[in-house]
C-alpha cells in the first residue's frame, strides 16, 4: 500500500516540473507571449475583471485574423488580489519564468508603481491601460500608457465644476493610501482655486474604510455645493449611502476610479446625479465604439465600462506594434510604442508623446437610475 | 454644536456594535477566564449567515423587502452563531480543559475531507478522507494523547488564534475573497430632529442593540441558567460541587455571546453593507480593548467600553485625522493597562500563585 502511493507522489512532482519547465518562453515557433496583471480579487475586483476581458476580446480578434508576423499572440494572466506587493511579485514571475515579451497592467496607479520597477530593470517594455498618476511613466523609457493622466483628468472635473455644473464652494473627501486619489486631489485643488472656485473643506479617509459618517458630517457642517470624491467604487458607493442618510443631497464629482458597474450596485439610487471624468462613453455613436460595445455585450453580457474599453486599445495598439517592430524582441517592440501616433481607438485617437503618455480627450458621465449618460467631451 | 451632537449620535451607533461584540469576549472570560480571539470571526460568519438568509429564494419570495425579513435575517444569524459558538467551544476549547475523546477525530475528519476532495475530487473521495480522519484521530487518542490533554491557559489562548485563522481563511474558502454587499434590507428613512439627522438604519441598531442588552441583563440576573453562569464565573470547581452541569454552562455561555456577536455582524451590516471574510478581525480587535477598558468579565463594562471606543473614534476622524481612526482604540487600550488595568468597572484582583 505504501510503496505505490510513494512511486505516484514522486510522479507527481515530476510532472509537475516538467509542466512548469515547458511553461517558459512558450511554442516559440508559432506563439508571442504577453504577460497581463491585475486584481481579479479583492476590493477592486472589477478592474481586474474589465480589464482582462478587453484584453481578451482584443487579443482573440487580432488571432482570428492571422495574428502577428504570422504567430499567434498568448495572454498569460495574474491576479495581484489588488496588492501593490503581490504585483511586483507576479510581474517578477511574469517575466523571468514565463518569459514574455511585454506586459499589460495594472488599472491601479499604487500597483503599477510597484511593478514598474520591475519591468524597466528587466527591458520589457509595459503599457497599462489606465493608470494615471503621472510618477507612473517617469518611472523608465519602457513604460508606457493608452490614458490620460491625472492632471488632465484633475483639471477637466475642475473645469466641469466651475464652467457646466457652476458650483463655487466644493469640499473633498481623499483616499490617503492611493497615489491616484492623492494626485487628483491636488490638481483639482489647484485648478479650482485659478477658475475662481473655493475649497471648503477637506476630509479622508482610507481604502477599505466602511464608515464615513464622521468626515461626512463635518464636512456637511461648512455646506458645499458639491464634493470631489476622487476614490474608487466601493468606497465611493458606500460613502454616497452615508452622505444621502446624513442629508447631504449634493452632487458628488469623482475621477475614472468610480468606473465600475458594481458603483450602481453599491451605491444605488445614493449615486444618482453624479459625475466624474472617464475615458470613454458606451453611447458614442461612432462605429468603432458601437462594433466594441456590441461584441463585449454579446461576450460578456454587460455594458463595457471604460476600464475594459481602455484594455481594448492598450492591446490592439501592443499587437499593432510588435506588427510594425516586425521581430517580437522586447526592445523593438519598445520603439514601436514609443513612435505610435494617431492609432485610432475606442477611447480616441492616441499618439504617444515624448513622456510616453497619450494624447486624448476625456469625457464626463453622469449616473442616473444606475446607467451612465454622457454629458460632454473636455479637451485640453 | 449641532455637528458635535451629530458626531456623538454617529459614534453611539459605532459604539453600540462594539458593545456588542464586548459582551462575548466579557461573558467568556468571565466563565472561563480566556480570552476568545475567534470571536470577532463568528462576527463575520453572522454577516455571511445574514447575506444569505437575505439573498435566499424563499426568503425574497414569501417576504420581500419587509420587516418580517429583517427578523427573520436577524434571528437566522443569531441561531448559526450559537451554533458555531457551540461547535467550537465542543470542538476547540472543551479538550483543552479536560475531557473530550472525538476532538481530534473532529479535527482529522476536517483535514481528511479537505485531502480527500484534493486527491479524489469527488463527494465519495470527501467522504472517505472524512471516515480515515475520523478514525486516525479516535486511535491516536486512546493511544497517545489522552495522559497528557490537561492543558494550560497559554494553550487555549493558542487554541483560540487558531480558530480564529481557520474561521478567516474558511471564510475564503466558502464565501469566496471579494467582498460581497450586503442588500438593504430595512428601508431607508431619515428623520430630521432640527438640525441632526437621525436615519432609519442607525435608529434600529440602537434600538436593537439596547434590546439585546437588556434581555442579557434579564437572563443573566433573573433566570437559573444565569445564577449558575454568575456561580461559574465566580468558582468553576465549587460550582461543580455544587451540582452545576459547568461543561453545559459554559457551552451555554458561548452560544449567548456567539449570538451576539451574530446580531451584531447583521447590525453592522445594515450601516454598513460590504461585508468580507477578514472584516472580523479590525471589530474583533476594538471589541476586545472595549471589553478591556470596561473591566473584562464584567457585563455593564462591556456596554459602557463599547460606547467609549466608538465615540473616541469617530470624534477622532470628526475633528482629527481619519488615519487615526484604528490607532484611537489602542491607544486607549495602552492606557488603561496603565493607569487602570482592572478597567472602569472591573474588580481589582490580586493573582494567587
Amino acid at each position: 500500500m505504501k510503496l505505490p502511493t510513494f512511486s505516484s507522489s514522486v510522479l507527481l512532482l515530476g510532472g509537475l516540473a516538467i509542466t512548469s519547465c515547458s511553461g517558459g518562453g512558450g511554442d516559440a515557433a508559432n506563439e508571442i507571449l504577453i504577460g497581463e496583471y491585475g486584481s481579479l480579487t479583492g476590493t477592486t475586483a472589477t478592474f481586474g475583471i474589465s480589464t482582462k476581458n478587453g484584453i481578451d476580446l482584443a487579443i482573440d480578434e487580432v488571432n482570428a485574423a492571422g495574428g502577428v508576423l504570422g504567430k499567434q499572440l498568448r495572454v498569460i494572466v495574474e491576479d495581484d488580489q489588488g496588492r501593490p506587493e503581490e504585483a511586483q511579485t507576479v510581474v517578477t514571475k511574469l517575466i523571468t519564468r514565463d518569459e514574455v515579451v511585454a506586459i499589460l497592467g495594472e488599472v491601479a496607479s499604487s500597483r503599477t508603481l510597484a511593478a514598474a520597477p520591475v519591468a524597466q530593470s528587466n527591458g520589457i517594455p509595459m503599457i497599462t491601460p489606465s493608470s494615471t498618476n503621472p510618477k507612473i511613466t517617469e518611472v523608465g523609457d519602457y513604460i508606457f500608457r493608452v490614458c490620460f493622466i491625472d492632471p488632465f483628468q484633475g483639471f477637466v472635473m475642475a473645469k466641469f465644476a466651475a464652467t457646466t455644473l457652476k458650483v463655487r464652494n466644493v469640499a473633498i473627501l481623499t483616499d490617503v493610501k492611493n497615489d491616484h486619489s492623492v494626485g487628483l486631489t491636488q490638481v483639482f485643488t489647484e485648478e479650482f482655486g485659478k477658475l475662481g472656485g473655493r475649497i471648503v473643506a477637506r476630509e479622508s479617509y482610507s481604502e477599505g474604510d466602511t464608515d464615513f459618517s464622521a468626515q461626512l458630517t463635518s464636512l456637511r457642517a461648512r455646506n458645499p455645493d458639491a464634493i470631489y470624491v476622487p476614490g474608487y467604487y466601493t468606497e465611493v458607493g458606500l460613502l454616497a449611502r452615508q452622505a444621502r442618510q446624513l442629508g447631504l443631497d449634493v452632487p458628488l464629482l469623482g475621477g475614472d476610479g468610480w468606473d465600475s458597474p458594481r458603483l450602481t450596485e453599491i451605491g444605488g439610487p445614493a449615486m444618482n446625479n453624479s459625475y466624474f471624468s472617464s475615458h470613454y462613453s458606451p453611447q458614442d455613436t461612432s462605429q468603432l465604439v458601437r462594433r466594441f460595445v456590441g461584441q463585449y455585450q454579446e461576450r460578456f453580457g454587460e455594458v463595457p465600462d471604460g476600464l475594459a474599453a481602455l484594455a481594448y486599445d492598450a492591446a490592439k495598439l501592443l499587437a499593432d506594434a510588435i506588427a510594425r517592430a516586425g521581430s517580437a524582441e522586447p526592445a523593438a517592440i519598445r520603439d514601436a510604442i514609443a513612435q505610435t501616433k494617431g492609432f485610432v481607438g475606442v477611447t480616441g485617437t492616441i499618439s504617444i508623446n515624448a513622456q510616453r503618455n497619450a494624447d486624448k480627450a476625456a469625457t464626463v458621465v453622469r449616473v442616473a437610475g444606475g446607467k451612465l449618460e454622457f454629458v460632454e467631451t473636455i479637451r485640453q | 454644536m449641532e455637528t458635535f451632537l451629530q458626531q456623538v449620535i454617529n459614534g453611539i451607533s459605532q459604539g453600540s456594535a462594539y458593545a456588542l461584540l464586548a459582551l462575548g469576549y466579557t461573558m467568556v472570560y468571565g466563565v472561563l477566564r480566556l480570552i476568545n480571539f475567534a470571536h470577532g470571526d463568528v462576527y463575520m460568519v453572522g454577516a455571511f449567515a445574514g447575506y444569505y438568509i437575505a439573498n435566499n429564494d424563499a426568503v425574497q419570495a414569501n417576504l420581500g423587502a419587509s420587516w418580517m425579513t429583517a427578523v427573520v435575517v436577524m434571528a437566522g444569524s443569531m441561531a448559526v452563531c450559537a451554533f458555531l459558538g457551540i461547535l467550537i467551544e465542543r470542538f476547540a476549547y472543551r479538550p483543552g480543559r479536560g475531557n473530550s475523546p472525538y476532538t481530534l477525530a473532529f479535527w482529522l475528519a476536517i483535514v481528511g475531507s479537505s485531502v480527500g476532495r484534493m486527491v479524489g475530487g469527488s463527494t465519495p473521495a470527501l467522504l472517505a478522507g472524512a471516515a480515515a480522519g475520523a478514525v486516525l484521530g479516535v486511535g491516536l487518542d486512546r493511544l497517545g494523547i489522552r495522559p497528557a490533554r490537561q492543558s494550560s491557559h497559554l494553550t487555549l489562548l493558542i487554541i483560540a488564534i487558531g480558530v480564529s485563522l481557520f474561521l478567516e481563511n474558511g471564510g475564503q474558502l466558502a464565501f469566496g475573497a471579494d467582498p460581497k454587499f450586503f442588500p438593504e434590507i430595512i428601508p431607508t428613512r431619515r428623520i430630521q430632529l432640527g438640525g441632526l439627522t437621525v436615519d432609519s438604519q442607525r435608529l434600529t441598531v440602537l434600538g436593537v442593540s439596547v434590546v439585546l442588552m437588556v434581555l442579557l441583563t434579564l437572563i443573566i440576573n433573573y433566570t437559573k441558567t444565569g445564577k449558575a453562569m454568575r456561580a461559574v464565573s465566580f468558582n468553576l470547581d465549587a460550582a461543580k460541587l455544587m451540582g452545576i452541569n459547568t461543561d453545559r454552562i459554559i457551552a451555554f455561555t458561548f452560544a449567548l455571546g456567539s449570538a451576539l456577536a451574530g446580531a451584531g455582524g447583521i447590525l453592522v451590516s445594515l450601516l454598513y453593507p460590504r461585508i468580507d471574510p477578514l472584516m472580523g478581525i479590525m471589530p474583533g480587535l476594538k471589541a476586545f480593548v472595549a471589553a478591556v477598558l470596561g473591566g473584562i468579565g464584567s457585563v455593564p463594562g462591556a456596554m459602557v467600553g463599547g460606547l467609549i471606543i466608538g465615540l473616541a473614534e469617530v470624534m477622532a476622524v470628526g475633528y482629527g485625522q481619519s488615519t487615526y481612526r484604528d490607532a484611537t482604540a489602542f491607544v486607549i487600550l495602552v492606557l488603561i493597562l496603565l493607569l487602570r488595568p482592572s478597567g472602569i468597572m472591573g474588580k481589582r484582583t490580586s493573582e494567587k500563585v
